[in-house]
């Protein structure tokens, strides 16, 4: 049971805002301690693991090509694209981005989205926007559950696409775990079989985007209706 | 082989060296001494990591944490293109800005499924073991010509480019190589041995839909506590998804990943642990709730959690 003692070491870490590498390196050391192993035996460990897993960090071999491709108006194109697909309501906007963010993380351009690049400057604004052509001003809840979705959508977009790329890390770690223990696994083989839960996350998302326009609609009306109230209560 | 991985490793390392020089040359970073030591211990990890003691190895990894943890790997000064510049370049150059993106998974895929069996000369042009990684590292080297020639931009202005994006990566772009090794720790000491036994004294590990159960639903607690699919990964696949759904129950372990991977994913969108995906946007949103956005997505992670138990208990037998 002491060997669970890097479980706490990375909760704690964690939580007390720590460095995560720190925090990783320190739940290593003590569970290697708590598991009866000599310090260089951990160190070896580190050494051997960090080295057989270089291949994780071979993404990095794609940053020139995304870097100068930004440099020259890639993200700028991006938003044209977006932007010249005329759609009406909030919910079209976000399973649109969540559509496209899926389907691009799925074939590793997880660079065209983010929530500081994407869904604060271009996103949210235009789910806003989308719904205060049809409603007018919106209230002040329903304007930050409009962004909390519209964050939403880009998580799951990316997180369910990017599995069904290859050389995505997620994909190269399960491959080399279980090289580790013998088996061998091809990396298209195992994207594969994460095309399933993909699309049903497309779904369920999507249909949830889809009732927040009626959402909005409801909380709009429910909003004018409190507001008529007070002014009946006021005129009485 | 004609071209084998350590091919590829050698193209990473002198990359990430060129960088390492870069961040130690920039002056505009007041760090830049340990930046570059961070980058240029990177850099020998990829160049010599073969050559070097694994004991060394896992100092100089150790150093790394080190330096990364105590704030030494910082931003640089960067040179950035202005709105006007990108926009001229857009107009010039359109939808073609896509198409070296879209070579690097075009070419993977065509040189894993394509050119597996390929030779020249008798001997395999790609090594046989590595045919993804070796076809990525291919792919990022032909995009990244098909990128020089659309922009006409040459010489170190790729690395400038890359530079800045590594740094506003920082040290997480040695996260995921750094819980692995958390992941090796753990097997060496037998955590998985102790997750498993506490789950099969839990469970009766002869129901086949119970196990998925807790492999499915363990992933995503898990990864709810460490805020990380990829750390809990390893400890639930060695400690209930190996054990009792592939060997005792014969599993495909391709499916259990994938699916496990996922579930764990599920977790990621309820925990405020994985801070960059749900505090960061919600501060960057300016929501009242610093929860807003993990509430927004908990109906979704449980749904798709609910579909993930039963796809794994149909489709990894």
């Amino acid at each position: 049971m002491l060997t669970l003692l890097g479980i706490a070491v990375v909760i704690v870490g964690f939580v007390l805002r720590f460095n995560p590498l720190l925090v990783v390196v320190v739940a290593g050391i003590v569970t290697g301690l708590a598991g009866n192993l000599p310090l260089d035996k951990i160190l070896t460990i580190f050494g051997d693991a960090f080295i057989k897993n270089r291949y994780l960090s071979i993404f990095i071999l794609t940053l020139p090509v995304i870097g100068l491709l930004e440099r020259n108006g890639l993200k700028e194109q991006a938003q044209k694209l977006i932007g010249n697909i005329k759609v009406a309501t909030t919910g079209r906007v976000l399973i649109l981005y969540l559509f496209i963010r899926e389907l691009a993380a799925a074939i590793g351009l997880t660079a065209l989205g983010g929530h500081a690049q994407m869904v604060r400057p271009l996103i949210a604004p235009m789910a806003e926007a989308a719904a205060e052509n049809k409603h007018g001003n919106l209230p002040e809840d329903t304007r930050n559950k409009i962004k909390a979705f519209a964050a939403s959508a880009d998580n799951i977009g990316v997180f369910f696409g990017e599995d069904i790329f290859i050389a995505f890390g997620a994909i190269l770690l399960m491959k080399g775990f279980f090289e580790q223990n013998g088996i061998i696994m091809e990396p298209l083989h195992i994207a594969m079989w994460g095309i399933p839960t993909a699309i049903a996350a497309f779904v369920i998302h999507g249909v949830r985007l889809f009732l927040l326009d009626r959402k909005i609609e409801r909380d709009v009306q429910n909003g004018i209706a409190t507001h008529d109230k007070v002014k009946g209560d006021a005129a009485l | 082989m004609i071209i084998s991985l350590t091919y590829i490793y050698y193209i990473a390392g002198l990359f990430v060296a060129l960088i390492a020089l870069l961040a130690i040359r920039d002056n505009g970073n007041s760090k830049r001494i340990l930046t570059g030591i961070f980058w240029a211990l990177y850099a020998i990890s990829f160049l010599f990591g073969t050559v070097i003691d694994p004991m060394y190895v896992g100092g100089m990894v150790i150093l790394m944490a080190i330096i990364a943890g105590f704030g030494g790997v910082g931003m640089g000064k960067h040179v950035e293109a202005t709105e006007q510049q990108r926009m001229t370049q857009s107009q010039k150059l359109g939808n073609w800005l896509f198409m070296p993106a879209l070579l690097i998974p075009i070419i993977t895929v065509f040189g894993t499924v394509g050119l597996k069996d390929v030779k020249i000369a008798g001997l395999d042009l790609f090594d046989k073991g590595n045919i993804t990684l070796v076809s990525l590292g291919v792919a990022c080297v032909i995009a990244l010509l098909a990128t020089m020639l659309l922009t006409k931009e040459k010489g170190m202005q790729p690395i400038r480019e890359s530079r800045r994006l590594i740094d506003a990566i920082g040290w997480a772009a040695v996260l995921p190589q750094m819980l692995a090794t958390l992941g090796a720790l753990f097997a060496a000491a037998g955590v998985g041995q102790v997750v498993s036994n506490l789950v099969s004294a839990a469970i009766p590990v002869d129901n086949r839909f119970l196990v998925v159960f807790a492999y499915t639903v363990g992933m995503a607690l898990f990864t709810m506590v460490m805020g990380n699919a990829f750390a809990a990964f390893p400890v639930m696949t060695a400690g209930v998804g190996l054990p009792l759904i592939v060997k005792l129950h014969g599993g495909d372990p391709a499916v259990l990943s994938a699916i496990g991977m996922f579930s764990g994913y599920c977790g990621t969108l309820m925990t405020p642990m994985a801070a960059n995906y749900n505090i960061v946007p919600a501060a960057l949103l300016d929501l009242p709730d610093k929860n807003g956005v993990i509430k927004a997505q908990i109906p979704t992670a449980l749904m798709l959690l609910t579909v993930n138990v039963f796809l794994m208990y149909f489709l990894v037998f």
